[in-house]
C-alpha cells in the first residue's frame, strides 16, 4: 500500500516537472499553430545554465533557478525575434525540418562545450535524502518540485483567466484573426509568449537534472515526451496539458515499477491508443484546425 | 478537347522517359565500374536513395509528414536478419521480397492510424510506432540480440550462383538492380492516375473527396506501398553489412531521411536519388572536418535550407544546367522545379 502511494507520489512529481517542461510547447503550438521540436533544446540550455552557475561559480541553487529561467527566456526571445518568426506561415514539414535541424546544433553545441557525459548539479544538503509520512517515503527534493511547480500552475492559470494579457492570450488563441481586427497585436502577445514558454523550460531544465538527468541528447531523448503531453492534453488551454503530463508522469513512474521489462512500452502504447480513439487528445476542442 | 483528356495528355507526357533519365542511370551503372574500391559507400548510397524514395512516395506525393519511417526500415533490416540467421530463406532475392512483404503488413497496420487526425497528429503516431518498435527490439533480446544486434548472419549467393565478395561488389550491383526495378514500378504509380489522384489529395483532401477520390482508401494505399520499398531499403541494408542493430529504428535515421529528401527536392522520384548522393558526401565532408560533432553542421544545412526556402534553393541550382539545356535542347527541354512542394 505504502509502495503504491510512493509511486504516486513520485509519479506525480514527474508529471509536475513535465508540465512546465513543455507547457510553453503548448502555447506555441495552440496560438501559432508552430510545430516546435526544439522545445527540449531550451529546457537542456536552462539545465546547463544551472549548472554551470551552481557547480563552478557557488551559487546557491534557489538563487541559480531564476537565472537559468531567464537565460532560457533571453534565448528563446532572440531565436523569435530573429528566426522562428518568418516560419509561422509555412508549411509544418518546414517547420519540422527547421526545429530538427536546432535540435541538432543544439545537441553537437552542448557536447562540444560541456562534454558527453552526464551532468549533476550539486543539491544542497536541505534537499537531500526524504522523510516519512504515515510510512510513505516523500523524497524532499521531488516535495520542493511539487511544491514550485504547483505554485507555477496557479499562478499560469491566474494570469491566463485573471488578468488582461491572459484575456490577450486567450483571445489570440481561440481565432487570431478576429483577435487582430479588434486591435491585439498578436505578434507581441506570442513572442512574450513564446519567450516565457522557453524560461518555464529552461526552469523545468535545471529541476530535472536530478531526475531525468541532463545530457546533451536530453532535447532528443524527451522530446517524445513534450510532445505526448501537447497531442494528448490538446493546446486550448493548460488544463489539458496539465491533466496529460500527470497521467504520463504516473503511467510512466508505475509502468517502470510494476512491469519493469516492457521499459517505455506502456506510455507509447498508452499515447497511440488515446490518439486513436481522440486524435485531437484527451482534453482538445474538436476544431479542425 | 475536353479537360479530362487535358490532364491525360498531360500526364502521358510527363511520363514519357527523357535522354536525361537514362542518361541518369547509365552515369550510376558507369559509377559502379568506374570506382571499384568505393563500392561500399556507393551501395550505401544505392540504400539509402531507395530509403528516400519511399519517403518520397508518402511525402512528396502524399503529403504525409512522417518522422517515423525508419520503423519500416528496422522491420525490415531485422526481418532479413532473422531468416537469413535462422536459415529460414537461404536466397536473398526471396528473403528480400519476404522482409518486405512484413513491413508491408506493418504499414499497412498501421496506415489506419496514421490517415487519422492533422499533421501533429501523424507526426506523433509515426514517431510513436517507431519508438515502439525500437522498444521492443530491446526487450525481446533473445530474438533481436538487443543492444548487440544480430551478428553472424552469413548471406548465401544470389540465385545460388553469385556469391556476395568482401569487396561489395555484388552487394552494389545487387542493390542496383533493386533499385532500379522498384524505380521503375514506383516511376509507372506515380505517373498513373492513382499518382495523380495522390497528387491532387496532397494539394487540397477536401477538393480532392469532392471529386470522388477515395482519400483514406489511396493514402492507405500508398503509405503500404511506402512501407513495402522502406522494408526493403531495410533488409538490404542487412543484406550488404551482415548486421542489424538497434540503431536501424533511431529517431536520427528518420530525421537524417527527411534531410536527403530536403536536399533532393520533394515530389518527384530523383529528388530521393540526388538527395542520398549530396547527403552523403555533405557527411563524410563534415566528418572530415570534425569527426564528432558532424551533426552540428547537418543540422546547420537543414536550418538554412528552410530558411532560405526549399523552391528559390531548388532554382538556384536549377539555374545552371538549365542555362545549358536551353542553349542545346531549347526551351522545352527545361528541368522544371516541381510547383507545390509539400
Amino acid at each position: 500500500m505504502t509502495s503504491i502511494l510512493t509511486n504516486l507520489f513520485d509519479g506525480v512529481a514527474y508529471g509536475m516537472l513535465l508540465f512546465v517542461l513543455a507547457c510553453g510547447l503548448a502555447v506555441t503550438l495552440g496560438l501559432m499553430n508552430f510545430v516546435n521540436l526544439a522545445h527540449g533544446a531550451f529546457a537542456m540550455a536552462g539545465g546547463y545554465v544551472c549548472m554551470v552557475l551552481v557547480n563552478r561559480m557557488g551559487w546557491p541553487f534557489f538563487a541559480a533557478l531564476p537565472l537559468a529561467f531567464v537565460s532560457s527566456a533571453a534565448i528563446g526571445i532572440v531565436l523569435e525575434r530573429t528566426l522562428y518568426r518568418h516560419l509561422y506561415a509555412r508549411s509544418h514539414l518546414d517547420q519540422v525540418l527547421f526545429t530538427i535541424g536546432l535540435t541538432f546544433m543544439s545537441v553537437a553545441a552542448v557536447d562540444y562545450i560541456q562534454g558527453s557525459s552526464r551532468v549533476f548539479i550539486n543539491l544542497p544538503a536541505a534537499l537531500q535524502g526524504q522523510f516519512d509520512v504515515f510510512g510513505v517515503g516523500i523524497g524532499r527534493y521531488r516535495l520542493m518540485i511539487i511544491v514550485i511547480c504547483g505554485l507555477l500552475t496557479i499562478g499560469l492559470q491566474m494570469v491566463l483567466a485573471k488578468t488582461r494579457f491572459g484575456s490577450r492570450l486567450r483571445a489570440a488563441v481561440d481565432d487570431p484573426r478576429a483577435a487582430s481586427g479588434l486591435g491585439i497585436n498578436v505578434p507581441q502577445v506570442f513572442a512574450f509568449t513564446f519567450a516565457f514558454g522557453c524560461g518555464l523550460a529552461g526552469l523545468g531544465g535545471a529541476l530535472s537534472a536530478e531526475i531525468l538527468g541532463l545530457d546533451p541528447y536530453f532535447p532528443l531523448k524527451f522530446m517524445i515526451y513534450f510532445l505526448i503531453v501537447v497531442t494528448v492534453g490538446g493546446s486550448s488551454s493548460i488544463t489539458g496539458p496539465f491533466l496529460a503530463s500527470l497521467l504520463l508522469g504516473i503511467g510512466d513512474v508505475a509502468g517502470k515499477y510494476y512491469v519493469p521489462k516492457m521499459g517505455p512500452f506502456v506510455i507509447y502504447t498508452m499515447m497511440i491508443v488515446i490518439l486513436i480513439w481522440r486524435p485531437n487528445g484527451l482534453f482538445g476542442r474538436t476544431a479542425t484546425r | 478537347m475536353s479537360a479530362s483528356s487535358d490532364v491525360g495528355c498531360h500526364a502521358q507526357r510527363q511520363a514519357r522517359w527523357h535522354y536525361g533519365e537514362a542518361a541518369f542511370w547509365l552515369i550510376v551503372l558507369a559509377c559502379g565500374f568506374a570506382f571499384p574500391t568505393r563500392y561500399l559507400i556507393m551501395t550505401d548510397i544505392l540504400r539509402l536513395a531507395l530509403f528516400a524514395m519511399s519517403l518520397d512516395l508518402v511525402l512528396g506525393y502524399a503529403g504525409i509528414v512522417s518522422l517515423g519511417h525508419a520503423a519500416f526500415f528496422g522491420v525490415g533490416a531485422y526481418a532479413a536478419g532473422l531468416l537469413a540467421l535462422h536459415g529460414i530463406i537461404n536466397e536473398p532475392v526471396l528473403a528480400l521480397v519476404v522482409a518486405g512483404l512484413v513491413a508491408m503488413v506493418l504499414g499497412f497496420a498501421t496506415s489506419f492510424l496514421v490517415i487519422r487526425g492533422v499533421d501533429l497528429t501523424r507526426l506523433m503516431v509515426t514517431l510513436g510506432i517507431a519508438l515502439l518498435l525500437e522498444a521492443l527490439a530491446e526487450r525481446f533480446s533473445n530474438i533481436t540480440g538487443g543492444t548487440d544486434g544480430l551478428q553472424g548472419i552469413e548471406m548465401q549467393p544470389i540465385f545460388g550462383e553469385i556469391p556476395f565478395d568482401m569487396f561489395g561488389k555484388t552487394g552494389f550491383f545487387y542493390s542496383l538492380a533493386v533499385l532500379f526495378l522498384l524505380f521503375l514500378f514506383a516511376r509507372r504509380v506515380v505517373h498513373s492516375p492513382f499518382g495523380l489522384s495522390l497528387r491532387a489529395i496532397k494539394n487540397n483532401p477536401l477538393r480532392a473527396a469532392a471529386i470522388g477520390i477515395p482519400v483514406n482508401r489511396r493514402l492507405i494505399a500508398i503509405y503500404t506501398l511506402a512501407a513495402f520499398y522502406a522494408g526493403i531499403a531495410g533488409a538490404l541494408f542487412t543484406q550488404t553489412t551482415a548486421i542489424a542493430s538497434l540503431d536501424v529504428f533511431a529517431f536520427e535515421r528518420s530525421a537524417d531521411l527527411m534531410l536527403v529528401l530536403v536536399i533532393g527536392g520533394t515530389g518527384y522520384l530523383y529528388g530521393g536519388l540526388v538527395g542520398a548522393v549530396l547527403f552523403r558526401m555533405l557527411q563524410e565532408l563534415f566528418s572530415t572536418i570534425t569527426p564528432q560533432y558532424w551533426q552540428f553542421w547537418i543540422g546547420l544545412v537543414l536550418v538554412v535550407i528552410v530558411l532560405v526556402g526549399r523552391q528559390r534553393l531548388h532554382r538556384w541550382v536549377l539555374y545552371v544546367p538549365n542555362l545549358v539545356i536551353r542553349q542545346i535542347a531549347g526551351r522545352k527541354a527545361v528541368v522544371a522545379v516541381p510547383e507545390n512542394d509539400a
